[in-house]
């Protein structure tokens, strides 16, 4: 790893002042599972680092007054893991959490950290899409607030200018009869990389019609994908066989993922399909068993 | 030490300047000039060591670290704390596994200069002096090894698993040691080990 100089701000002021005047040559450090991992590939070599984990400010979750929950970017992935209001109103958001690398990971990783890594095959970003999650940034020219939707630019690219930081995630509360899933496909249970990534967020009326379904796919494009066009196709019908079929089709339609060691385009598209059927299907069986989000 | 004076005027110069990783530009002009700020660092890729105190097993242990310098490494290199492994140094075996307050980590992922003021606690810490740990004993009561490259970390995490969890199930204790690889396969031991430990512990 080449050396750096290594700063330790203690206010999300300071660290946008070092950000800012270190320009390129710095980058912020989260939980570190993969910058520290890039910088020892020499694939990213800073000369800065501006460690942001002893700004006590992004840590801690809270519920804001509209009920909708907001959380620190540097909070531990494993701090929201065993949040009991966490697990309760977002328990497809926690499953998600649980499915990044393993416990040692997940004891340093941030969710913050996941976001602004910004790997298409990140496992937080579908399932906070399928919330329709908010990020709060801050920067030398102020605070702004955008859907988590607009944040993915490309692999490893985003929205965060460089002297800014993802202070927060904000999470409306969830409706309702809801229910949400999120389905992994990897060769192993943990350290391992999605092939592909589906989740769910599906509400329905009492007669089990759809009020609202999210669909959120990753590892499929070079961004995580929300999917409009499977989404509309679900509004307002019963989850039949041929509802879902099509809902799937549409999914696999939207998706553009690529060939590499991990697995093929053909295998990758084939399987969106199917797993955005499935998905919706367990979210929808939440739904009505009115406990699991 | 030369470092701890100029640690002092660092962290007097700008409160926030944790460790002091500066360049060697900093390092000739900040004793001199302790009011000002530092701007030109960049044009060196020559950097100082810190001067960090890791508290290890109860102890405190002053060192210098570079910036860069792995919690693995300080362990390993700097104070010979052997037991903790280094295998793949990137995050995926497990060979490296410590309990920092409390929760296992990667040593090979954690930065040094990141430790301090924490509690890190390693198998070199886990036994009372020649009493074994529970978990130590259990793995070698079950035949928990083969070539034993990987056990501390898998010992390191099942102890954290039982101290979080003194009762867990079968798959709980496999989910506590899905971060820990081991090549030779003796995850089923492994396993048992976890499980016969759990009991002599809730039962001692």
């Amino acid at each position: 790893m080449k050396n750096f100089e290594y700063f330790a701000p203690e206010t999300t002021e300071e660290a946008i002042r070092l950000l800012d005047e270190h320009g390129e040559a710095a980058k912020p450090l989260a939980g570190g599972t993969d910058l520290l991992i890039f910088m020892r590939d020499q694939k990213i070599t800073p000369d800065v680092i501006v460690d942001l984990k002893g700004i006590n400010a992004l840590s801690g979750i809270e519920e804001l007054p509209d009920g909708s929950v907001q959380f620190g970017s540097l909070t531990p992935m494993q701090d929201l893991a065993v949040h009991p209001m966490m697990r309760e109103r977002y328990p497809h958001f926690i499953s998600s959490i649980r499915e990044v690398g393993s416990i040692q990971v997940r004891n340093l990783a941030t969710v913050g950290g996941n976001i602004c890594n910004a790997s298409p095959a990140a496992d937080t970003p579908p399932t906070l899409l399928t919330l329709n999650a908010q990020v709060r940034l801050a920067g030398p020219r102020g605070e702004r607030v955008i859907p988590l939707r607009e944040f993915f630019v490309g692999p490893g690219q985003t929205a965060l200018e460089r002297d800014e930081v993802l202070t927060h995630v904000i999470l409306p509360s969830p409706q309702p009869r809801s229910g949400g899933c999120y389905i992994k496909l990897a060769n192993r249970q943990a350290m391992d990389i999605a092939f592909v990534g589906v989740s769910s967020y599906v509400v329905l009326d009492e007669d089990h019609t759809v009020v609202d379904a999210r669909i959120a796919l990753g590892a499929v494009a070079p961004t995580p994908l929300r999917v409009d066009a499977a989404e509309t196709i679900l509004q307002g019908q019963q989850l039949t066989k041929e509802v879902l079929s099509e809902a799937g089709e549409a999914a696999e339609a939207a998706s553009r993922p690529i060939t590499d060691h991990r697995a093929s385009v053909e295998y990758r598209r084939m399987m969106v399909k199917v797993l955005t059927r499935r998905a919706v299907l367990r979210a929808a069986e939440k739904a009505r068993n009115g406990n699991g989000r | 030490m030369a470092n701890q004076k100029e640690e002092r005027h660092v962290i007097s110069r700008r409160g926030f300047l944790k460790g002091m990783g500066t360049g060697a530009v900093a390092t000739a002009i900040l004793p001199e000039l302790p009011s000002q700020s530092v701007e030109a660092e960049e044009t060196t890729q020559e950097i100082t060591e810190a001067t960090i105190t890791l508290h290890i097993n109860g102890k405190d242990h002053k060192l210098t670290v570079e910036p860069r310098t792995t919690l693995l490494s300080a362990l390993r290199d700097r104070l010979e704390l052997t037991g903790t492994k280094q295998v793949c140094d990137r995050g995926t075996c497990g060979g490296c596994t410590v309990i920092v307050d409390g929760r296992t980590v990667y040593a090979c992922m954690t930065l040094a200069i990141d430790m301090e003021g924490k509690n890190i606690r390693t198998i070199e810490g886990l036994a009372a002096g020649d009493e074994l740990h529970p978990v130590q004993e259990a793995f070698i009561e079950k035949d928990a090894l083969m070539c034993g490259f990987c056990t501390p970390g898998f010992v390191m995490s099942v102890a954290a698993l039982l101290e979080g969890n003194p009762d867990p199930s079968l798959d709980e204790v496999k989910e506590g040691v899905s971060g820990n690889m081991c090549r030779c396969g003796t995850y089923p031991r492994v396993f048992e080990a976890a499980l016969a430990a759990a009991q002599q512990m809730r039962g001692a």
